[in-house]
């Protein structure tokens, strides 16, 4: 996607308001629940946000539940180690995880339902 | 910023390692140039044999192909020699006129085979064994005459000749010595092979000192020797050595003796100009084979992406000989001398001969033929420095005699076939890894865990992995002297947990700062480590960082496959009132629990429990008295018991008593790994106290006391520690021993290989003889305890770490 597009779709994107970065713990995560699924909410060191489905590619392992690094998780079952802002598992291992756009405004987290593109495992 | 030049003469294993690694660590520092006189990228020679031998060719052997050097920005000369270094000018000449300048220049020129200085060693027909055209050499010879002569009788003779012999030549070796491979063998073991390499049919001339080459229209003809004898020869191999190649080195006025001059960090005299590989004198040693070389790339690397931390303080090495059923092994200093004593085995006509080698308690070399399986575990306890005096009588037998140990991990692998599952946790066939270790050119342990997942998950069959990669490259693969911690650093556990200790550290980012961390924030292999070694090592200081935990110790429960979690509470010695078992079934049915379980440690395990209901889950355990049982930590587990005196016709003791007065003092203490304890009333050990961490055995006139074992995937029996009298006793050993582990064992090392590693006598040492040493390491785990000794349940029930079991928002259908 180009800016202008992508900036055609952050207007367009319809944006739920799910808390405070605050009640994410840093390197921790948050789940959603939704409709669609659970969403886990990564905040790491840098207080950076991501936003992933809860099921990781390989085994369908709960990622908000892993250890998180840098902008990575490493999943709690067998260690799969998935990157935060892409959703796609870091190599040798192939997968992905679909990831979702959050933005966040005056230390709210806001979190939008359609996948980003790019990945199959929606 | 502008990046530095980094030209490297030289294009082989050694070199391209250190780019490979440079590259890793500062991808952006250095525009990189490469000379190679060679016409072919980077291959890995040390598989030249199976070349040799038909059991593989040129392509399954490449490890960088020119690809790589285009992807990585790499600019490669192929053909070109470098014949000039202007320092002054800092540029590099070829032999064409080719130049480049530097700021920091690599030499890795490697070695040259010498070439015996007698008339005729110009003729045709006459080659060395180094390079991939000595092999087409070699091959095409083969198909054309009869008979080869193979000078010198060291590793790489015999596998030249045995792979000349495959090709259906006729194979004489020559040999100076009267004995094969005089640097790794005995004179025992020297004969021993001898003997089975005349049964594959090579022929020997031992004591032998060629005079000259004899030529006939240009190529080799015959052989004559000082004593006057000739044999016919139409093809000589000369292996009678490396010698490093420092010519140009020597002709840019760099200090050379015996090999390129270079410090602790690979740097030459001149400091902006390093020197790597089989071209270098490192302390006065010269190495030839690919491990040490390795490491040395790694120091090298480490260096040049100005992290300035490592250092190559010299190598162990081992040597296999790769010749396809003949298994051979020899390590360290085989001979002995003053000072030393051998442990001998030797049944020749069985063809069976073993040699070690032991000074001051230690093992220092080792001399294996026959069966060399147990090679590995030798090379470890030398390289270790185990104190082996507790085993010494068992030594010679190997790993697998070891205190009446189930399968032993570490002699399987050459018995193994390819359709064998080596790693049971990912289902990771031998075959696989064999595979992966050939065609993507892996050298280390981590390698293969990145590519297979061998050995990734539960670590137990990391032994056979290594022995594979040893198997698969020869002598020429070694386990690194010392591990690293992971990828984000270069230093040990053992340095790390020194630096915390010493320099008093007490969070996770103060040690990463001090220690210079790779990573800003670590991975999930340290930072749980460094978060067990900073909360036992400083109890009251250091706080328990959660973030760092995995999963199960930072939710108290046990993740399962689906994402649910198991709830075990403690039972104390595996004791249990009708109040208990009446708490945990109303809890059972209130809470819908699938499944239970009655756990191996004697434990009722509710199985199936979401994670937003674990707190109540767990208000509701408390309020009838029950606590964490620990059942997901590297923690103490459980204390298992049997009934005992109170009850049993044959108990001598109240066994179940004393199990809840040691689960009593030591619940919720975190250890290295999980840790398990159990006391049996009588001898015939109804509590199985012989396979856990600590085992207690009731006797007539006291309490045995047992260490080291475990069950699980290598089953180890315990090693009896001592025998006391009185309850008080066994509380202070059994304290004195949880803690010396907690603070000394590395994290995620069980008891049963931290034993090994350390020996029995050491622990001896430690536990039974230094009684002041053994009270106060008693005192020290009382003192953690005061702080570590909680139910993290109940707290949770009444609302600690809440965001863990709780959604950050339900979205219901209508927002969306």
């Amino acid at each position: 996607m180009n800016s202008a597009a992508k900036k055609v779709a952050m207007q367009t994107e319809k944006w739920i308001e799910v808390g405070s970065v605050s009640d994410i713990p840093k390197d921790g995560a948050r789940v959603v629940k939704t409709p669609l699924g659970d969403i886990a909410v990564f905040r790491n060191m840098q207080d950076e946000v991501f936003a992933l489905r809860d099921k990781c590619p390989h085994k369908g392992g709960p990622l908000s539940q892993g250890i998180i690094y840098g902008r990575t998780v490493a999943c709690p079952l067998h260690n799969w180690n998935i990157a935060l802002e892409t959703g796609i598992a870091v190599a040798p291992d192939e997968g992905c995880a679909a990831s979702f756009p959050v933005r966040v405004e005056g230390g709210k987290v806001f979190l939008s339902l359609t996948p980003s593109e790019g990945c199959p495992n929606h | 910023m502008k990046r530095m030049k980094l030209v490297m003469v030289g294009n082989g294993m050694a070199g391209v390692r250190t780019l490979e690694e440079v590259l890793k660590l500062a991808p952006d520092l250095y525009d990189i140039t490469v000379f190679g006189s060679e016409p072919y990228a980077n291959y890995n020679r040390i598989l030249l044999s199976p070349v040799l031998a038909g059991e593989q060719t040129i392509k399954d052997i490449m490890l960088n192909d020119v690809d790589w050097y285009e992807k990585n920005g790499i600019t490669l000369h192929l053909n070109k020699k470098i014949t000039r270094i202007d320092r002054k000018n800092r540029t590099v000449h070829a032999e064409d006129g080719t130049s480049a300048a530097y700021d920091r220049l690599i030499l890795a020129t490697g070695s040259n085979p010498f070439m015996l200085p007698v008339p005729g060693n110009d003729l045709a027909g006459v080659i060395s064994f180094r390079d991939i055209h000595d092999v087409d050499a070699m091959v095409e010879a083969s198909a054309k005459y009869k008979h080869a002569v193979v000078i010198g009788g060291g590793l790489l003779g015999l596998e030249a000749a045995n792979g000349l012999k495959l090709r259906g030549m006729d194979v004489t070796v020559v040999h100076l010595p009267e004995h094969l491979m005089e640097r790794q063998l005995d004179d025992v073991a020297s004969k021993m092979l001898q003997k089975s390499l005349e049964d594959k049919g090579l022929n020997f001339l031992m004591g032998k000192q060629t005079e000259q080459l004899i030529g006939k229209d240009g190529r080799v003809a015959a052989v004559r020797f000082k004593d006057g004898q000739e044999v016919p020869a139409d093809l000589v191999v000369m292996a009678v050595g490396i010698r490093p190649n420092t010519q140009l080195a020597e002709s840019a006025g760099i200090h050379c003796n015996r090999g390129i001059v270079v410090n602790d960090t690979m740097q030459t005299f001149d400091p902006r100009i390093y020197a790597i590989g089989e071209c270098v004198s490192h302390r006065g040693i010269a190495y030839g084979l690919v491990a040490p070389l390795f490491e040395m790339a790694k120091v090298c690397a480490n260096h040049l992406a100005e992290y300035g931390i490592g250092r190559y303080t010299g190598s162990v090495t081992s040597t296999k000989l790769k010749v396809t059923g003949i298994e051979l092994f020899s390590a360290g200093d085989y001979l002995g001398g003053e000072g030393t004593e051998n442990l001998l085995m030797s049944d020749p006509k069985g063809g069976l001969y073993k040699k070690l080698v032991l000074k001051e308690n230690k093992l220092v070399g080792a001399v294996l033929y026959g069966e060399s399986g147990d090679g590995n575990w030798y090379f470890k306890l030398m390289r270790e420095g185990t104190d082996v005096s507790a085993l010494r009588n068992r030594l010679l037998f190997g790993e697998t005699h070891l205190g009446d140990a189930g399968h032993g991990g570490q002699s399987r692998a050459a018995a193994m076939k390819d359709t064998d599952q080596v790693c049971d946790c990912n289902g990771v066939c031998k075959g696989d890894i064999t595979k992966a270790i050939i065609t993507k050119g892996l050298f280390t342990l981590d390698d293969v865990k990145a590519h297979t997942k061998a050995a990734a998950s539960c670590g137990s069959c990391t032994g056979l992995v290594e022995q594979i990669l040893a198997q698969t490259l020869g002598g020429d693969y070694e386990a690194p002297e010392a591990k690293p911690m992971c990828k984000c650093t270069d230093y040990t556990h053992d340095q790390v947990r020194a630096a915390i200790r010493d320099q008093q550290l007490i969070s996770i980012p103060e040690v990463m700062s001090k220690l210079e961390w790779k990573r800003p924030d670590g991975c999930p292999s340290c930072r749980p480590a460094l978060n067990y070694y900073l909360i036992s090592t400083w109890p009251k200081e250091a706080k328990d960082d959660y973030q760092s935990r995995f999963i199960n110790e930072r939710a108290h429960g046990n993740i399962q496959k689906d994402g649910t979690y198991s709830v075990i509470p403690r039972l104390f010695g595996g004791s249990v009132t009708v109040d208990q078992l009446r708490a945990i079934a109303d809890v059972a049915e209130k809470f819908e629990v699938p499944t239970m379980k009655i756990t191996g440690g004697q434990r009722i395990d509710l199985l199936g429990l979401k994670k937003e209901t674990l707190p109540a889950v767990w208000g509701d355990l408390a309020d009838r008295g029950l606590v964490s049982g620990h059942a997901y930590g590297k923690a103490l587990r459980t204390v298992k018991t049997c009934v005992g005196s109170e009850w049993c016709r044959f108990g001598v003791q109240d066994s179940t008593q004393m199990g809840i007065d040691l689960e009593e003092m030591t619940w919720g203490s975190w250890t290295p790994h999980k840790y398990k304890m159990a006391v049996s009333g009588c001898p015939r050990n109804c509590a199985e106290a012989t396979i856990k961490d600590f085992g207690v055995v009731a006797i007539d006139s006291g309490w045995e006391l047992h260490v080291g074992g475990n069950g699980g995937v290598k089953v180890r029996a315990t090693d009896l520690l001592c025998r006391v009298t009185t309850r008080e006793e066994v509380l202070e050993y059994a304290a004195a021993f949880m803690q010396i582990y907690r603070e000394e064992a590395r994290y995620l090392e069980r008891t049963a290989p931290w034993v090994e590693r350390v020996g029995l006598a050491y622990i001896k040492g430690r536990v039974v003889d230094d009684a002041e040493g053994r009270a106060e390491a008693y005192k020290r785990l009382l003192e953690s305890q005061e702080i570590y000794r909680f139910d993290p349940w109940a707290e949770r029930a009444k609302g600690v770490d809440k965001h863990e079991f709780t959604p950050l928002k339900v979205i219901e259908e209508q927002t969306v």
